[in-house]
């Protein structure tokens, strides 16, 4: 049998139309590959491939000492790097029992919040070009420059920052930090509605987004499915306010919960929370304790007690979970990282199958995944 | 009349006759044949590519952005520029793709949108063919381009280039009724499909004043459709490029892929000058009923730059769609063009040729 | 009765946001005054990076040629990617003491992930960050730096 007759009778025993989306296109943002088996436009099933980006972060964490480790988890979601560092920060902080002066837990919280707006509205940006909108990346990354701004005037750097580091902080903020934030906060409060104008409201955006990829919070729970992915199906997920951390204890916020669970209701939980993030922001700053102290004593070799600590933080796109075991040395014996996305990307298959390929990009575009992240 | 003034069809007479005195019927023939070409060709190259910088610089102004701005003042011979690099660039050929049909469908594409531009009136007089059946002609030969598309698609031995060539082929076919459709209205109210009978009747006023509420509704749905017809905007599904990377063009490369990329920007040209044509008056200035030193005032500005400010107007228009809009599905492209354009079409064509039968527009 | 009603609002609605969003394009394409880019080797002498901005390490010399750098090799020890190399002398001071001093002060930059651990714990202050950013070469070898310059020699008082 020629070759050309093989394939056909391999076509018609099994007539599936297998396109492999990834590892380079443009919809996955990064390294992913979907395999996607379709019937005419419409996905059977996908089955989702990772490990295009992976660098052995949990191994290499094996021979730095805590401070070194924190330059590395600036690497695993580079959008939320700050909440990285805060995490394995406060895992090793928890282990040696040391209490952090109270005006690091408010600048801690401030980055915090700071880099949640900038995810978001990186993620909207790319949401809206996922979608076929291009000019949303635009404007999304225009307002996010200001945060960015903010974080290279006091930290040296954009995007990986390595600031939050066992113990306090790397050095102290800017003096003009305060002004930043509050100038920010007025200027993308004015820019915000426009975002609603601009996308949310249009009539196209919300045909491509309603009623599709509906995630219950059966599925949620059952997934591990958090951040404001799982909060739109009504899984109150937010670590903040189930295990309050750092300065999260003194503000008042109010956790984003819809119980819809689809496209359009992961979108309105991200924009939520970035109107909620600003509120914790406003509330922050003018809490905020004065003074120049951005440490606590530390020795100047880490060493964490023989024993298993676990800290979790909410970073972007839900719970990070830091998982150390220590066998006394000045490096980690094992460290764990319970990444958001990772699990979050396996949902893939149950939301999607059964729509379209501009429904596939769209659902995993709402799902906010970062490559990076799954892959470690 | 004013507008007489400009009159290019003695201009064009008198090339004809300096043509058949000098020289044997059959070579006059071929001579004029081939300067028309020439000067087409040019003209749809010259266009091609600045409609290319203009969407451009359009989209970067949109986005906050300055656009192309180093080659030349202004990024002026930016896409010349890229045209050269694309001309130097490798044709690749795709193992196990038809070869034969993989060439020809990106002649197929450009020679469908070059077509066109035969039966387009520019000023008075300044016209290559004038068709007693003009617009009927211009849908018939843009609509080849699908064929071109599909085969592409097909010939690429490419997942995504099919789909995107399928899903082409879907919304070519629907939304050429509306196209059509919506250019009857203006059939209807002038008694004619050639396109220079068009434009002389609405010597007193534009269709879209005369014609009123018809006649908006038309030229709203017509922009639509023509947006869809010519894959782009919102309705870029053949192409794209978060779903199907490139769709249908994803294995094109150099030349070839220029080629789908200035038919795509002739195509927006065609329509929005078939728009401008029958909508607007095409050359024909602003007049207003009863305002004489106004319509004479008009007169003085020449009938082309009429027509090349009425075509960047619509043609701006439907870069505003693009570079605001999201891109629609596949199935809510067919409802939109099913469900909505089309009964919408069908019922303003019956109000039309009432209003015309009871002769309730602006005569 | 009812659905037709739905239809027809169903446009108008559809329609009048659809225009909401083309105002927001639409005002930005007149005001040419809000575009955000810049056109960057032009402004090249206007750009001023942040003073704490981490562009790359390099170790200050004052007027003398004299750097603060004892050679210790606490940065080295602190970097997490292997990116400093502290090459050491050792020599006898006219008092018949021996000392360490140092040789030359190796940086690797590519290898560089700017996560500030050296800078932060020097003793001595004898590194900083640059605001340099640009930072592309043709040849990797350049990316390979000797910080300390020819001649230099630690300064007085951390000598003493």
């Amino acid at each position: 049998m020629s070759e050309e007759k093989k394939v056909i009778v391999e076509l018609n025993e099994n007539p599936e139309y297998i396109i492999n989306m990834g590892p380079q296109h443009p919809s996955t943002h990064g390294v992913l590959r979907f395999e996607v088996s379709l019937q005419g436009e419409m996905v059977k099933h996908l089955i989702p491939h990772c490990g295009y980006v992976h660098r052995g972060i949990e191994k290499m964490c094996e021979s730095l000492t805590y401070p070194q480790v924190i330059h590395l988890t600036d690497r695993l979601d580079y959008l939320s790097a700050h909440m990285n560092n805060e995490a394995v920060s406060l895992c090793v902080e928890n282990a040696l029992e040391i209490e952090v002066p109270e005006r690091v837990k408010y600048i801690r919280s401030i980055l915090s919040e700071l880099n949640r707006i900038a995810s978001h509205q990186l993620w909207w940006s790319a949401f809206g070009m996922d979608l076929g909108g291009l000019t949303c990346f635009f404007y999304g990354l225009r307002d996010r420059e200001k945060i960015l701004d903010i974080f290279e005037e006091s930290f040296g750097s954009r995007l990986l920052h390595s600031f939050i580091v066992p113990g306090g902080l790397m050095h102290d903020i800017h003096p003009n930090f305060k002004k930043g934030i509050t100038d920010f906060i007025k200027y993308f409060r004015k820019k915000l509605p426009e975002y609603n104008r601009f996308l949310t409201g249009n009539v196209i955006f919300q045909a491509r987004t309603k009623g599709l990829g509906i995630l219950s919070k059966e599925d949620a729970i059952n997934y591990g499915i958090t951040g404001p992915s799982g909060r739109a199906s009504g899984f109150s997920c937010d670590i903040r306010k189930v295990e309050p951390y750092s300065a999260y204890p003194y503000v008042d916020f109010k956790e984003i919960l819809y119980n819809e669970g689809d496209t359009f209701y992961r979108y309105v939980a991200r924009m939520d929370e970035m109107v909620e993030s600003m509120n914790i922001l406003e509330q922050l700053i003018d809490k905020m304790p004065d003074g120049n102290e951005y440490t606590s004593k530390m020795k100047p070799v880490i060493k964490l007690p023989e024993g298993e600590y676990y800290q979790r933080v909410e970073t972007a796109r839900g719970e990070l979970g830091v998982y150390i075991v220590s066998d006394g040395n000045k490096t980690p014996y094992r460290l764990k990282l319970r990444t958001p996305n990772f699990s979050n990307l396996f949902i893939m298959n149950k939301l999607a199958s059964g729509y379209k390929i501009a429904d596939l990009v769209a659902i995993s575009g709402s799902l906010d995944l970062v490559i990076p992240d799954i892959d470690r | 009349m004013g507008y007489q003034r400009y009159d290019l069809a003695p201009l064009t007479h008198s090339i004809d006759l300096f043509l058949y005195n000098h020289l044997p019927a059959t070579w006059a023939f071929i001579a004029e044949m081939t300067i028309i070409g020439v000067v087409f060709l040019i003209f749809y190259a010259v266009i091609g590519l600045y409609l290319v910088l203009a969407e451009r610089k359009v989209c970067a102004f949109m986005q906050n952005r300055i656009g192309p701005n180093r080659v030349g003042w202004f990024g002026v011979i930016q896409t010349i520029a890229d045209l050269f690099k694309l001309l130097m660039k490798e044709l690749i050929t795709i193992r196990k793709a038809d070869k034969f049909l993989f060439n020809l469908a990106p002649f197929i594409v450009i020679i469908a949108s070059f077509l066109g531009l035969a039966a387009i009136p520019f000023a008075m007089g300044l016209h290559a063919i004038d068709f007693n059946i003009g617009i009927f002609y211009i849908m018939a030969v843009s609509s080849v381009g699908v064929v071109g598309v599909l085969l592409a698609g097909w010939s690429s031995n490419n997942k995504y280039s099919l789909i995107g060539a399928m899903r082409s082929g879907a919304q070519i076919v629907s939304y050429e009724l509306s196209v059509g459709l919506s250019l009857l209205v203006i059939a209807i109210y002038s008694g004619s499909l050639q396109l220079s009978t068009i434009v002389e009747s609405q010597a007193d006023a534009w269709w879209i004043i005369k014609g009123h509420i018809p006649a908006i509704i038309a030229f709203i749905v017509f922009i639509t459709a023509g947006t869809a017809e010519t894959n782009r905007g919102p309705f870029d599904l053949a192409e794209a490029e978060s779903e199907l990377t490139a769709g249908f063009h994803t294995e094109y490369s150099g030349i070839k892929f220029a080629f789908f990329f200035l038919a795509e920007y002739m195509n927006m040209f065609l329509i929005a000058s078939v728009a401008a044509t029958v909508f607007w008056g095409g050359w024909m200035p602003l007049h207003i009923p009863g305002c004489e030193g106004f319509n004479n005032a008009m007169d003085f500005i020449p009938p082309i730059c009429w027509y090349f400010g009425k075509t960047a107007i619509v043609i701006l228009i439907m870069m505003w769609f693009k570079w605001t809009f999201p891109r629609l599905r596949i199935d809510q492209l067919l409802t939109l063009e099913w469900k909505y354009l089309l009964p919408i079409n069908l019922v303003n064509i019956i109000v039309v040729a009432l209003i015309v039968l009871m002769g309730w527009y602006i005569k | 009765m009812k659905s037709i009603f739905n239809y027809i609002t169903g446009i108008f609605k559809g329609v009048w946001t659809l225009l909401k969003g083309m105002s927001v394009t639409g005002k930005y394409f007149i005001r040419l005054d809000k575009i955000v880019t810049q056109k960057y080797p032009e402004n090249r002498k206007k750009l001023k990076m942040y003073d704490r901005f981490k562009g790359e390490v390099i170790m200050p010399h004052d007027a003398g040629n004299y750097h603060r750098c004892t050679g210790c090799g606490i940065c080295e020890l602190n970097c997490p990617n292997g990116s400093i190399e502290v090459l050491t002398d050792k020599i006898t001071t006219t008092e018949g003491k021996s000392k360490r001093i140092l040789d030359k002060y190796i940086y690797h930059l590519s290898m560089c992930t700017f996560c500030g651990l050296c800078v932060k714990t020097c003793p001595s202050t004898a590194i900083a960050f640059s605001q340099e950013f640009e930072h592309a070469v043709f040849d990797r070898q350049k990316l390979t730096k000797v910080l300390n310059k020819q001649g230099s020699s630690l300064v007085k008082d951390i000598a003493e």
